[in-house]
């Protein structure tokens, strides 16, 4: 096994179980933190793929943002700080059904899936990928139009954001 | 290449051989090698943050007119050395239900996470750990993880002064982050690189403060904010809420806190000099002169570089000791309504004039008039909302009561 | 190295080790005698009033989802910000057609009395 394998499995380990944690905790800002953790290791993952800015991206996005604004939700709700209620409602049977139909159905198509056995393409050297992104993005036959479409949707959800917030004022 | 140009890699290549010498393949002796390598750039970051203790409290009697530690060694060098052997043998209070996992955790991720920015901090042109192609961003990245630390620490206390020090702390880090992310998109436009030893080397003939000192500004003043350092430092208001969100730490966590914000403040200070002041090069084109080609030498660079950066935290620690506090709704509305338009607005004008005036000569001087004057026109605008808020403050006030004279 | 990555990894590690060495230093060098009274909330020196989870302002989680759009907008701007040494000035242009659409958003939110306090 090379030395990325393991990486990846200790990785994958360390994903799967925060997100186990994140949602059989009884402490609200303990999930927020089991979150935070599963975050960070996708964000080993990009680095694993040499994936420099997206690894970045995630931990300024995700872990800098989104993180930081549950935890500010998870305060704003006055609420006790263990959850008290029962962890496992009365569909838990169909629920069940569903997950294993689920993964059954995933471990069939990746079974006829042969890359397990392949080894990826050698990433292209000496190509600046940041920099093929950046021309991509603003090229006019490249994305230009979704990148300010992204501009436009960031500023739906400012608009949303002042409506929600300026109505509860009220 | 001889020790005196190329010393790291030389160091590394003889270790390497030594390693595989006893018998290890290639990547184990590679591995290895990096190892020691992380572990010296560590302690050489951890040395100097025990420096900085002694010059923090040395520069901060001074400024107000008295002397700081000198019985310990001579001018009290050895100050540090005590701090650090009192704090490891205070006892470790944890107070009554705290979170312990989290309350334990919260100092190593702060000090972690400053620690980690010295894997991409360019002492010299060959010594540095890692040349990666975002490096600015990473500074933003590691920033997070700091900010983190910060609401861990104050939540796990179970003290309300620490929970308010903390919210108020993560505000201020979090919006700062915005100016701080553009005043650093303004020498990746000018170098067109992210990487920092990129940037250092487009400085090398002329220093990117000249090219556009407002971006030298808005960088030095959300520095300050992240750091959370005076005037912004409203987490540690000692006249209100005492300590902060790190009220509850005694001993070395406390000790990790204060070590980790002091090596923080000192690397700002080094990433304004990489970043605006040429960091470890920056000679105006001096070192191809046949007579001053040692100033290439890497062990030069390494005392330019950390004297530039002694200058920046000079200038942090200036800031600290001569302004008194910002109220924490001004420091929000501050950044909101004033940093956040000026940065974006300096953006766009860095944008548009470099890329209009790079093929032409009139380059520089193009980019630092720009800056000038919206410098001068930002003032303008300033000057008149102060003055129409003045003339309405001054119409509701009271009239002043006259007295008789005798 | 090939992948750089690897080495902030290694320095990840190494950075979280390093602060830990002087907390296990001083779980064995100081005192350890735990008494209510040491362990009780720091409130100035008087007992605690009411409890210590203090109702939060709202007016934070504002100032956080705005700082979410505008981080995102950064992290847009990167990559454009790299790139431009190399594109026509169209390439400029539409990155300050694309800070405006946000500034607009940003004015909006200001007139809206969103800013207000803290």
């Amino acid at each position: 096994m090379t030395p990325d394998q393991i990486i990846f499995l200790l990785c994958a380990a360390l994903i799967v179980s925060s997100a186990l944690m994140v949602v059989t905790t009884r402490n609200l800002v303990h999930a927020a933190l089991w979150l935070v953790a599963a975050l960070f290791g996708v964000a080993i993952l990009y680095g694993l793929l040499q994936a420099g800015f997206l690894a970045l991206v995630q931990v300024v996005v995700y872990i800098g943002a989104i993180a930081i604004l549950f935890i500010f939700a998870v305060m704003l709700t006055r609420r006790e700080k263990r959850d008290k209620g029962p962890q496992i409602n009365q569909n838990w049977m169909i629920s069940a059904l569903l997950a294993f139909l689920t993964f059954g159905g995933l471990t069939y198509i990746l079974s006829s899936w042969d890359g397990f056995s392949k080894t990826a393409n050698a990433l292209p050297t000496g190509v600046d990928t940041l920099m093929v992104l950046g021309k991509a993005l603003v090229s006019p036959d490249a994305y230009v139009l979704p990148f300010e479409v992204a501009s436009i949707l960031l500023l739906a959800a400012l608009v949303g954001a002042v409506f929600i917030a300026s109505s509860s004022k009220e | 290449m001889t020790f005196w140009n190329d010393p790291i890699n030389l160091i590394a290549g003889w270790l390497r051989d030594v390693f595989m010498g006893w018998g290890m393949t290639a990547g184990l002796a590679n591995v290895i090698t990096s190892l020691i390598g992380i572990i010296v750039m560590i302690l050489f970051a951890m040395l100097i943050a025990i420096a900085l203790v002694w010059v923090e409290r040395k520069v901060v009697a001074r400024f107000q007119d008295r002397l700081g530690p000198n019985r310990i060694g001579p001018f009290g060098i050895f100050q540090p050395f005590a701090d650090i052997v009192k704090l490891i043998i205070k006892e470790d209070i944890t107070p009554a239900g705290a979170d312990k996992v989290v309350f334990n955790m919260a100092p190593v991720i702060s000090l972690a996470s400053v620690i980690l920015i010295w894997a991409i901090v360019p002492l010299a042109s060959k010594i540095y750990g890692v040349d990666i192609n975002v490096g600015v961003l990473y500074l933003v990245a590691v920033g997070s993880f700091g900010t983190l630390s910060v609401i861990m620490a104050g939540w796990a206390s179970n003290n309300k002064y620490a929970l308010i020090g903390a919210f108020r702390m993560v505000a201020t880090m979090i919006s700062y982050e915005i100016p701080m992310v553009v005043a650093l998109m303004i020498p990746t436009i000018i170098a067109g690189t992210m990487s920092v030893k990129g940037i250092t080397e487009a400085q090398s003939n002329l220093w990117f403060v000249i090219l556009s000192p407002l971006g030298l500004l808005l960088f030095m003043i959300s520095a300050i904010a992240e750091l959370g350092r005076s005037p912004f430092d409203l987490n540690e208001a000692e006249s209100e809420i005492v300590a902060g969100f790190h009220i509850e730490y005694s001993g070395m966590k406390f000790g990790l806190f204060y070590a980790g914000e002091l090596l923080h403040a000192f690397t700002f200070g080094g990433f304004m000099a990489v970043l605006f002041f040429g960091g470890y090069g920056g000679f105006f084109g001096l070192e191809k002169l046949s007579a001053f080609t040692w100033l290439s030498n890497p062990f030069i660079e390494l005392v330019v570089f950390l004297v530039k950066a002694l200058i920046g935290y000079w200038i942090i620690m200036w800031v600290k000791y001569s302004m008194p506090r910002i109220r924490i709704d001004h420091m929000l509305t501050f950044n909101w309504k004033f940093l956040t338009p000026l940065a974006f607005v300096l953006l766009m004008m860095t944008a548009l004039f470099d890329k209009l005036l790079a093929p032409t000569q009139f380059y520089v001087v193009g980019m630092f008039l720009s800056n000038v004057v919206l410098a001068w026109i930002v003032i303008e605008i300033l000057r008149r909302y102060s003055k129409r808020e003045r003339v309405e403050h001054e119409k509701n006030a009271e009239p002043v009561i006259q007295v008789a004279h005798h | 190295m090939q992948n750089e990555w690897l080495y902030i990894g290694l320095f990840l590690v190494i950075g979280v080790i390093v602060p830990i060495v002087p907390l296990i230093a001083s779980h064995f060098l100081a005192p350890h005698k735990p008494n209510p009274v040491k362990q009780s909330t720091y409130e100035c020196g008087i007992e605690t009033v009411g409890e210590s989870w203090v109702q939060f302002k709202s007016q934070y989680y504002i100032f956080a989802l705005v700082f979410l759009v505008f981080d995102v907008e950064t992290v847009f701007l990167f990559p454009w910000a790299l790139a431009m040494g190399n594109l026509p000035l169209f390439a400029v242009v539409e990155g300050i057609i694309f800070i405006l659409i946000l500034l607009a958003g940003l004015t909006f939110t200001w007139r809206k009395g969103l800013l207000e306090w803290a």
